[in-house]
């Protein structure tokens, strides 16, 4: 099997299920109680704490852990609105995660909040002039994620914080597909609350970090006991804990490879695919991207079509295309950049990990070249060598 | 991840006749590009209407592939009034199934089907009648009740995975929803007199 769908989840490091199997096992308390058996648990939690901290600059006291990203995506958002209830107007951007995205649809439909969607360009830039002229003092909160998960665009977080910072403004940033990927530091960026997933890190799914700057009013999201300082309730996940603490300690150290080992087979890939087969284009701003993501159109053919093709072959990645989105539209992200059809319902994504090497981008390219001719000589839409 | 059937499978990792057909007389098209699923589908019938030989060229998904593979298998040796009896579900049954949400695959083969017979006879076919509802996939308000009386449709996700409409830009799904009520209540009204 080739994996090469990273962005959708990661392989749990070896490491990582060895550091968390005892909390699993052998070490089962509940970091609340009151006996050594259940303190030397909470110990190792707060230790994850620090771990985690230190991937993104932060103090062991800002970061609270939720079940996953979309959690700490949903308490964000809330918290802030929460805040000001007064204030009834969102700014977030057109190619956000369901997590932020659905979730500001509900609360436009269902709960009189206005929200700005901010539009990008072709190659998947921020209308940063929108965004900011969309700023006034009904802005409860503004969302933009550190990263994009079909393209891996980046955002200047660190510029539309300081303006924010300037507004009085919460800012919220979805990190989850920046973590571990790029470096984070919250202090230089000024971001207010951050979320991180442990899935997309090499750790287990069913973990999820939410990043508060001291100082900020948060309000819980999901309200019980006092764990977490009071700011999120249930007991405490205390093995995915452990086991993401020690992920991000590996992410830490890892991030040199992502810019150079990781980002130079990612390069490989796209350059060979770009030579190996006509009519093809890469989706978002090349400069401005996360190593590891790859998004390519391939013109005229269908995206479900082209990854069970590859799945044949063993290799596994994801496409922007209505058949698979679940819905009848191609992926929002790649209609928020006005991707032309052609291409758009034949993108695939590919997204890599440190895990990847470059023997496996041979056998993609040796299994596309084939695959995606195969889908050419059926489609009406393909005569001659191009697109008709 | 999509349940396929083996069939589904085989017909879009071994598709039959596929290709231009040399010498078809009958011609029929549906769907586009922007639509993500489109079917071109050839025929060559003889002068006593049979269809001697058929085949496809498709844009779209492992259903969309076996789908249109499957009706040209379906289809060879039949008469064109036998071919234009072949519903959707019978491609879907030939096939062992498809998931609901793909339905519309089959659906768009039966539309090709129905050009091409009128390609082939020379009639045009005419303006749809009934009220546009669906922009975005061109669906009357009559072909949504047509398809709730006939495939026992209950609800707007039903319609969209039959007809696609409502799966586009979405502005079109309270309408559907008040023509599936509008139906479903005339329909249950009709037979209460039974």
């Amino acid at each position: 099997m080739i994996y090469t769908d990273n962005n959708a989840t990661t392989r749990v490091a070896d490491e990582v299920i060895e550091e968390m199997l005892p909390y699993l096992g052998q070490f089962y308390g509940n970091p609340s109680s009151m006996y050594g058996f259940a303190d030397m648990v909470n110990k190792k939690v707060q230790q994850a704490r620090t771990q985690v901290a230190d991937l993104i600059n932060a103090d062991p006291g800002e970061i609270i852990f939720t079940a996953c990203g979309t959690e700490s995506d949903n308490a964000a958002v809330n918290a802030a609105i929460s805040a000001f209830p007064q204030k009834k107007h969102i700014i977030t951007t057109a190619v956000e995660h369901p997590a932020i995205r659905n979730l500001c649809f509900h609360l436009q439909k269902n709960k009189g909040y206005k929200v700005t969607f901010v539009p990008v360009d072709k190659k998947g830039r921020l209308d940063l002039d929108t965004l900011y002229k969309a700023m006034s003092d009904d802005t409860a909160v503004i969302s933009v994620m550190w990263a994009n998960n079909e393209t891996g665009v980046i955002f200047p977080i660190a510029e539309i914080a300081q303006k924010a910072k300037e507004k009085g403004i919460w800012f919220h940033t979805d990190a989850v597909q920046a973590a571990g990927k790029i470096p984070i530091d919250v202090k230089a960026a000024g971001v207010d609350m951050l979320s991180l997933s442990g899935h997309k890190i090499h750790a287990p799914k069913g973990i999820g970090v939410l990043y508060i700057k001291k100082g900020i009013k948060f309000s819980p999201f999901l309200i019980g006991g006092h764990q977490e300082k009071g700011r999120r309730g249930g007991t405490e996940n205390t093995a995915s804990i452990i086991a993401l603490g020690k992920a991000c300690e590996l992410a830490k150290a890892h991030l040199p490879l992502m810019d150079t080992q990781v980002r130079a087979i990612r390069d490989y890939l796209e350059t060979r695919l770009l030579e190996a087969i006509p009519a093809t284009s890469v989706n978002g701003d090349t400069e401005n991207r996360l190593p590891n993501t790859l998004s390519i159109g391939f013109d005229a053919v269908e995206g479900e079509s082209i990854l069970m093709l590859m799945n044949q072959a063993g290799i596994c990645a994801s496409s922007g295309s209505a058949c698979t989105s679940g819905s009848l539209d191609p992926s929002h992200v790649l209609m928020a950049m006005q991707v032309p059809f052609k291409s758009a319902h034949g993108t695939i994504r590919f997204s890599l990990s440190h895990y990847n090497t470059k023997a496996e981008m041979d056998t993609i390219v040796q299994t596309l070249i084939p695959a995606i001719d195969k889908l050419r000589q059926m489609s009406p839409f393909w005569k001659d060598g191009k697109v008709v | 991840m999509w349940n396929y059937s083996e069939k589904v499978m085989e017909h879009f990792l071994k598709p039959r006749n596929v290709g231009e057909l040399e010498g078809a007389n009958a011609i029929g098209e549906t769907g586009s590009l922007s639509c993500g699923d489109a079917l071109k589908l050839y025929l060559k019938v003889d002068e006593n209407e049979r269809i001697i030989d058929a085949s496809f060229m498709t844009f779209g998904c492992a259903s969309a592939v076996a789908s249109s593979s499957a009706l040209t298998e379906i289809i060879k040796g039949m008469t064109l009034d036998d071919a234009a009896k072949i519903t959707n579900d019978d491609i879907a049954d030939y096939l062992g199934g498809l998931p609901k949400e793909k339905m519309h695959c089959s659906v768009m083969g039966q539309a090709a089907l129905k050009k091409a017979i009128a390609n082939f006879r020379g009639i045009q076919i005419l303006e749809k009648p009934g009220d546009m509802v669906c922009e975005c996939f061109d669906v009357t308000d009559l072909e949504i009740i047509d398809a709730v009386k006939n495939n026992g449709l209950e609800n707007t996700e039903d319609v969209t995975n039959y007809l696609k409409a409502g799966g586009g830009c979405g502005k079109c799904l309270d309408r559907i929803e008040e023509i599936v009520h509008k139906t479903m209540a005339s329909m249950a009204t009709s037979s209460a007199a039974d």
